[in-house]
């Protein structure tokens, strides 16, 4: 066992400080394990999101020594001992308390991209056939967690603060798995183009790199998303058929 | 008089994991209103982390699979005391919930054939869970998550309910606090579904998260509902024992099912030795056999290794007692060992288990493409609940509704793998269903001033007493550390008189809690306010597992190690009397319909 020190942020969206803590270290332990010790030993009012410890849930993210982590994934052993370990909430977010931030903008982002609408059951049983091939770059990206690191990372919205224009990496790999979707007939290419400001991206793959379930967000899911949008938007041949397509886009699936 | 928001809806669903969600989606669409409230953000309830599948028979690897099958299955896992309508209600719907997910966008593991994969789970007959990867769980709740928004319902996230409020004898709405700001709302509605999950914080080992402390089964209780078969607390064979800091944390069944054994420290495939009479028929005589039913042998039979998880997390416990476990105090757990078999191992088990692969390299550093992992039993799951009706998931309160694990009678006596995401669809929708029906049956009820200024004062309790030195994290510890030594896999009278006095002296204790600083985001306050369900709980599980004087599914008894016929045809029920104390009342398990006795039997 060893101490390890820390700094921990307390305060509230307005005001608020870096508190210092120290607790005792035992093998294996990561970082949420320390945040809750010190919540049992000495701050019982220290706010921190969390549910499964096991990377599943992202309801832990933190900024852990300025890079943005999960707290339960984090192994104290991979920090540095010598120092003091800083941590405190998401930047790209407004906090609520301590290391609670309110991500609650994500949520309401999302519900306006345009859902899942599958093409009608073309097999026998009344259902689909779909080959694993197929669908191995759309579960990719389903394995997000919504742990919003990503977010807290693009420059377009934790620099520029602009959450209005441009729906961030997490946005941009839910709409990938949407327009992917083997079975999915909705079209969002307009909506990423001029609500959701694709463009605003300029692949700068600091997203990609801090994802926890290791989607490479920037490759697979912005770019290729980028090229439908230009494929659909500038290329005049598809110009054209755009206004045909537009016709009868409104047919139930 | 206390400020606090008021809000209204047809009906109130409280819990978002889910059979929360699947409830939320069917009342809206029938065109009532629906207001949805979770303790966490949306997405992050239980339901989230479930890795190796959900259960129903679509027959797709294997067409001999039907629900009657899957029905047999269910009762004989759950020994008999299932209620044997849930059971055939679940067997025969799951395929088309499990279908539904797909159409609203969710994308399972693909056969050959390009129809929805199905994987060997312990207790199943044949290859029955539906899955991708080893993060079903995450699918099934993004897919309810992102149709269910759009389905016109309000969602209330990080909003506890700590009490529920009754116009008479029926339940009419239900009081809370957002957790973000510590205000209060007061929610009326004509019907109130519980979808608020397990009990898994009453003890020490779990792999349940810091939602599980009991709340349904606890605000149900208080409302005067009974609850069923609380002596049965599933605990699943293999959690992670190393390092201390990740103990409880859950190692899916799906290792199994794809091959992996289990071993002590002399090497000795121990499951081998102890084959339950139940099961001897279904289970393979050779290594060889189990291993080719895990790669799709359809003549094969079962590996040891999928027997039921009761029969497992004993065998295990048994190692260890007797000085043959792993040096944690756990046994092996072997999936590298298939590389003798197949020539991709590394690729194929990473492919099949991705979580599991990073879960032990980032949390332990063990390679589990190249060494065994050690494993120990972990709390999982709690088969009771509340006592609800089987077509309509109504509670014996009017008005009260609950699904999903916060609700009991499909597991009996033990839970199948895979069954409990199927049964948060399948009752979810139903509960969804019926409380809307009733919701348009019954007029509003009336809000009780009294109630709520009653509970207002209790959830303020904590912060108008003095400094009294209890602290709400060291009750919470105690209790853990108490239950899983007195209530745990191995229980007896004494140890269990003990924890009831245990329970009733940290009962006196948290009433005395204080905490410090203010109502926003203050866990200390959160975690004195859980305590109250907590002890609810601890004292059901307690004492349902002490009037069970026989050893029957989950529930083991040193004192009563076999199994005792009068108890076979016996479920526990507890509720609140008028002068507050729990009581207990044995009742005959009804008699089961014919054809499906019939069914049961072609099944043996
Ligand atoms: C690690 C793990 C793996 C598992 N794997 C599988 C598997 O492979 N297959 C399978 O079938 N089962 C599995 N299970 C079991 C299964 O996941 C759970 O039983 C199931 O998800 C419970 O779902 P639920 O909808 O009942 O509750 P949950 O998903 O737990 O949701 C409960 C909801 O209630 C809310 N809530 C609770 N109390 C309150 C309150 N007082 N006020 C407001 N809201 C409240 C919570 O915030 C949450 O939203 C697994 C469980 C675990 C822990
Ligand atoms: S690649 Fe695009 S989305 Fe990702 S961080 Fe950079 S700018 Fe943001
Ligand atoms: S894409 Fe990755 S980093 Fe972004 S929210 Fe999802 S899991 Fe987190
Ligand atoms: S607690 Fe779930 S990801 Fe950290």
């Amino acid at each position: 066992m060893a101490t390890a020190n820390f700094r921990i942020w307390r305060g509230d969206g307005e005001t608020g400080d870096f508190e210092n803590y120290s607790t005792e270290i035992d093998e294996g332990m990561v970082v949420l394990d320390a945040v809750h010790q010190i919540q049992a030993e000495s701050a019982p009012d220290l706010a921190v999101r969390w549910n499964c410890k096991a990377g599943k849930c992202g309801s832990c993210s933190a900024e852990v020594n300025g890079n943005p982590k999960l707290m339960c994934m984090t192994r104290m052993s991979d920090l540095p001992e010598d120092e003091a370990i800083t941590i405190e909430p998401m930047k790209a977010f407004k906090t609520i308390r301590d290391l609670v931030t309110d991500v609650s903008w994500n949520y309401r982002a999302k519900e306006k991209i345009k859902p899942f609408k599958p093409r009608k059951p073309d097999a026998e049983d009344g259902t689909w056939r779909m080959d694993q091939e197929d669908i191995e770059r759309v579960q990719e990206f389903r394995k997000c967690i919504e742990c919003f690191l990503c977010q807290d990372v693009c420059h377009v919205l934790r620099e520029h603060d602009l959450h209005e224009e441009f729906i961030g990496p997490r946005l941009m790999v839910h709409n990938a798995a949407l327009e992917m979707h083997p079975l999915d007939t909705g079209d969002r290419l307009g909506d990423l183009k001029d609500d959701q400001g694709i463009g605003y991206c300029n692949i700068t793959k600091c997203c990609t790199n801090v994802c926890p379930e290791e989607i490479t967000i920037t490759d697979n899911a912005i770019i290729p998303l980028k090229e439908r949008v230009v494929g659909e938007f500038y290329d005049p041949l598809n110009r054209l058929l755009r206004i045909f397509k537009s016709k009868d886009s409104d047919e139930p699936a | 008089m206390a400020e606090y928001q008021h809000h209204e809806h047809d009906v109130l669903v409280i819990g978002a994991g889910g059979a929360g969600l699947r409830a939320a989606i069917e009342a809206s669409s029938a065109g009532v209103s629906v207001g949805l409230v979770c303790k966490s953000l949306l997405g992050k309830a239980h339901t989230v982390m479930a890795e190796g599948g959900v259960a129903a028979a679509l027959a797709n690897v294997d067409d001999r699979d039907g629900w009657s099958v899957h029905f047999a299955d269910t009762m004989r896992g759950g020994q008999y005391l299932s209620n044997w309508r849930m059971a055939e209600l679940h067997a025969r719907e799951a395929p088309d919930r499990v279908r539904e997910l797909e159409a609203w966008g969710a994308l399972f593991d693909r056969t050959d054939d390009g129809r929805i994969l199905q994987r060997n789970f312990g207790g199943h007959k044949y290859p029955r869970l539906a899955h991708v990867g080893d993060r079903t769980g995450l699918e099934m709740i993004r897919t309810l998550q992102d149709y269910g928004i759009h389905q016109g319902m309000e969602v209330y996230m990080e909003h506890a309910i700590v009490a529920l409020l009754k116009d008479g004898d029926r339940v009419v709405g239900a009081f809370g606090y957002d957790r973000e700001r510590g205000r209060f709302r007061v929610f009326r509605a004509k019907a109130v579904i519980l979808a608020t999950g397990g009990i898994g914080r009453a003890f020490k080992i779990t792999s349940n998260s810091w939602e599980y402390t009991g709340d349904g089964h606890g605000l149900a209780y208080e409302a005067g509902a009974e609850l069923l078969d609380m002596e049965f607390v599933q605990f699943h064979p293999t959690g992670m024992v190393w390092p201390p800091s990740v103990r409880g944390i859950l190692v899916t069944e799906g290792v199994r099912g794809e091959g992996g054994t289990l071993t002590n420290s002399e090497g000795n495939r121990f499951m081998f030795d102890d084959i339950p009479d139940l099961y001897k028929n279904q289970t393979a005589d050779s290594p060889e056999e189990g291993w080719i039913y895990t790669q799709g042998d359809k003549e094969a039979r079962r590996p040891p290794e999928l027997l039921t998880r009761d029969h497992v997390a004993r065998c295990i416990v048994r190692e260890i007692r007797e000085g043959r476990g792993s040096p944690h105090d756990g046994v092996y757990l072997d999936i590298a060992w298939i590389k003798e078999k197949l020539p991709n191992a590394e690729e194929h088990i990473k492919r099949k288990l991705p979580s599991m692969y990073h879960q032990f390299k980032q949390l332990a550093d063990i390679d589990i493409t190249k060494e065994a992992m050690e494993v120990g039993p972990t709390t999982h799951y709690v088969m009771g609940g509340v006592l609800v009706d089987a077509d309509t998931q109504m509670s014996t309160v009017p008005g009260l509704f609950a699904a999903g694990e916060c609700a009991a009678g499909l597991h009996g006596a033990n839970r199948l793998g895979g069954n409990s995401l199927s049964d948060l669809l399948v009752f979810g929708q139903r509960a969804g269903r019926y409380a809307a029906e009733f919701a348009r049956e019954n007029e509003n009820g009336t809000i009780d001033e009294g109630q709520v200024e009653a509970a207002v004062a209790e959830t303020l309790a904590p912060f108008d007493r003095e400094n009294s030195g209890e602290n709400p994290f060291d009750i919470q510890y105690e209790l853990q550390d108490r239950m899983q030594e007195l209530v745990g896999i191995v229980r007896n009278e004494g140890d269990m008189q003990k924890a009831l006095e245990v329970i009733d002296e940290l009962r006196q204790r948290a009433q005395k809690v204080s905490v410090i600083g203010n109502r926003e985001y203050n866990p200390g306050w959160h975690t004195a306010l859980d305590l109250k369900f907590l002890m609810i709980v601890s004292e059901a599980v307690a004492r349902a597992a002490l009037e069970r004087k026989e050893s029957r599914g989950a529930h083991f008894r040193e004192d009563y190690e076999d199994k005792d016929e009068e108890f076979g045809s016996i479920n526990i029920t507890q509720h609140r009397n008028e002068d507050g104390e729990m009581v207990i009342n044995r009742v005959p398990v009804q008699s089961i319909r014919e054809d499906l006795a019939a069914i049961i039997e072609e099944n043996r």
